[in-house]
């Protein structure tokens, strides 16, 4: 008798999705839909989406949700739990999202430390519109709107959410991951699986950074993208858990 | 006889919300409607609800439309300053066909303008105000009861049509203390099978703003909003008229401006000029078909308002003879006159 090793996962749609190759939202949402299928609580879990690549993440995900506008989707996951208290609410953002035209929602969710877990997918860059700059775009990188690479005297530097989120007393886990190797895929699964338990367990906010592939607007292809994750990003955007306060408990 | 009791109108309106079966509330300071946050996060606790401070008018009505995408009834209140930043959540949830309860008690503007009440906020609430076809119904009480009373209608209309409603009041109004009989509850209820509360036993649903796929689903939604526009057009239009079957000259005006205009009345009544004053309660939809079946054999229609004009261009909209339409108004918080409004009138004999 063989060994089942593999399944699709329940919590995920076997549509096709419209992501480009290479991207991280795919690999994300599977992970997502086997931490779901894993703790059992696809029928408890409400997803609110965002604007940016993922704007369609209902569509590949076996849940019930609906789409904030730009940035507002904390907001957005606030008034919902604040409804459905026994309901399992994830907020899915990406960096322009999160980070710039969302970062006062950002910050007052994580401080209030409102019961939702938080999925951010840092992809140092703006998808959906085409490739402009982000808060989290590294200095000398070229995108649309910093041709000349990222200039930091005139912009400022790239912006770390976890290390923001750090400074708050509210929230109960924050942790950054990435998805460039097999090694770091299963490390945030495990991230995913933890953040979204203690939200079951009723311990308030907690907060996931994924670093991202975005082969398409980076102009990488998908190995020389994964490789400038690690080369590139990593030492920028240490990989670690920032807080748990279930391991300090 | 039922008691009477005596309450400010921003009080009396969030009493009646919680009334209506209001559990949520999310909002962000500003004045001159300040009292109600402050009642809702005294109230609210004691009901079971929720009330939170959020962190923007930005926040708070995403926080709502959260709120109302989980079955929830819940409003939100502010005053001009803050309706501008709130159009993004209520494009949204226009187009969500999301229900839920917003407060404008207005302020003079533009910008920050001052605090004192005002009505410069006709066009935003009566056009959409933020982004897209869509059109939001606006209730406009003219005193601290009614301001009860279309609380709780506000309410049903949300819920019965999945859209925003607007209660469209003004400074004076919210800071007014009168004497009110607290409403009931209307007793309706409404099935939200729409409600975003987790796929057990039914297949998963969503609540989608963006719509690409397939190619007129866009198009197809907003027909469907049209369709429900044209009905409430049909059904929902309430008005009020005071003595205007033998008026020579109907005054139109609503909230704080139809409450001088009403003593205006009756002065120019007392004066042996027949005057009368029709008040929209709603002034989306407006109630076009009987102002211009009132004003068709009157002599005149003067338009009182505290703006420059904005309700009067429906007005002029719904009046065949644009000719005997005239208008007066004060602008930036400043109130209306009766002396000013008798004048004018008497120069019309
Ligand atoms: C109010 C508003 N401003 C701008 C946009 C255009 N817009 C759509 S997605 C996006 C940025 C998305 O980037 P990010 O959040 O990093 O997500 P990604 O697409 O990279 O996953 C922008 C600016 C919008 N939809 N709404």
């Amino acid at each position: 008798m063989s060994k089942m090793t593999y399944a699709f996962p329940q919590s995920l749609s076997e549509t096709r999705t419209h992501y480009c190759a290479g991207c991280g939202h795919g690999i994300v949402h599977k992970l997502i839909a086997q931490v779901l299928d894993e703790l059992n609580i696809r029928e408890k879990t409400l997803l609110v989406a965002p604007v940016g690549c993922s704007v369609l993440a209902y569509k590949y995900l076996n849940v019930d949700g609906l789409e904030a506008a730009h940035g507002r989707a904390p907001a957005v996951a606030t008034g919902l739990k604040r409804v459905q208290k026994d309901k399992i609410v994830l907020s899915y953002q990406g960096d322009g999202d999160l980070l710039a035209i969302g970062a006062g929602e950002t910050i007052h969710a994580a401080n209030r430390g409102e019961d939702i877990t938080v999925i951010f997918l840092n992809n140092a860059i703006y998808g959906m519109t085409g490739g402009q700059m982000a808060p989290t775009t590294m200095e000398g990188q070229k995108t649309l709107t910093s041709p000349q690479g990222r200039d930091i005297a005139d912009v400022g530097s790239a912006m770390r959410a976890c290390e923001l989120i750090d400074t708050l007393e509210a929230p109960y886990y924050i942790e950054r991951c990435s998805v460039h190797d097999v090694k770091n895929v299963n490390r945030t699964k495990n991230a995913i699986k933890r953040a979204i338990k203690y939200q079951v367990e009723g311990r308030g906010y907690s907060f996931v950074e994924i670093l991202s592939m975005c082969p398409t607007n980076w102009g990488l292809d998908p190995v020389k993208s994964a490789k400038w994750i690690e080369e590139d990003m990593v030492p920028y955007y240490p990989l670690k858990k920032f807080r748990d306060k279930g391991e300090e408990a | 006889m039922e008691e009477k009791i005596l309450m400010k109108g921003n009080d009396a309106m969030a009493e009646a919300a919680i009334i209506a079966g209001c559990s949520h509330y999310f909002g962000y300071p500003i004045t001159p409607q300040n009292e109600v946050p402050a009642y809702f996060a005294k109230r609210l606790p004691q009901v079971g609800g929720t009330f939170l401070q959020a962190e923007s008018e930005l926040a708070a009505i995403s926080m709502v439309m959260g709120a109302s995408a989980g079955g929830a009834r819940v409003m939100t209140s502010t005053s001009s300053p803050g309706m501008s930043l709130k159009q993004e959540g209520i494009s949204y949830m226009a187009g969500a066909k999301l229900p839920c309860v917003i407060a404008n008690i207005m302020r003079g503007g533009p910008g920050l303008g001052g605090i004192a009440g005002s009505q410069a906020d006709y066009f935003q609430a009566t056009r959409g105000g933020g982004n897209g076809d869509y059109q939001t119904i606006v209730l406009a009480p003219g005193n601290v009861q009614e301001l009860a009373d279309l609380t709780i209608l506000a309410f049903d209309l949300a819920d019965k049509y999945r859209i925003p409603v607007i209660i469209l009041g003004d400074g004076y109004l919210g800071q007014m203390s009168e004497p009110l009989v607290l409403p009931k509850p209307s007793g309706k209820t409404f099935e939200k099978p729409w409600a975003i509360t987790g796929a057990k036993d039914r297949d998963p649903q969503f609540i989608a703003s963006m719509r690409l796929t397939p190619e007129n689903a866009l198009e197809q939604l907003n027909l469907e909003l049209q369709e429900t526009y044209r009905v409430i057009r049909e059904n929902e239009v309430i008005t009020e008229c005071y003595q205007c079957d033998d008026a020579d000259t109907v005054l139109v005006a609503y909230g704080t401006a139809a409450r001088i205009a009403n003593k205006a009345v009756i002065k120019l009544r007392e004066q042996g000029i027949n005057a009368g004053l029709l008040r929209p309660k709603t002034l989306w939809p407006f109630p076009s078909e009987i102002l211009r079946k009132i004003t068709n054999d009157k002599k005149k229609v003067l338009t009182v308002e505290m703006s420059a004009g904005q309700m009067h261009e429906d007005v002029l909209l719904a009046c065949d003879d644009k000719n005997k339409v005239d208008f007066y108004g004060r602008l930036g918080g400043a109130l209306p006159k009766v002396d000013e409004i008798i004048e004018r009138v008497k120069s019309y004999e």
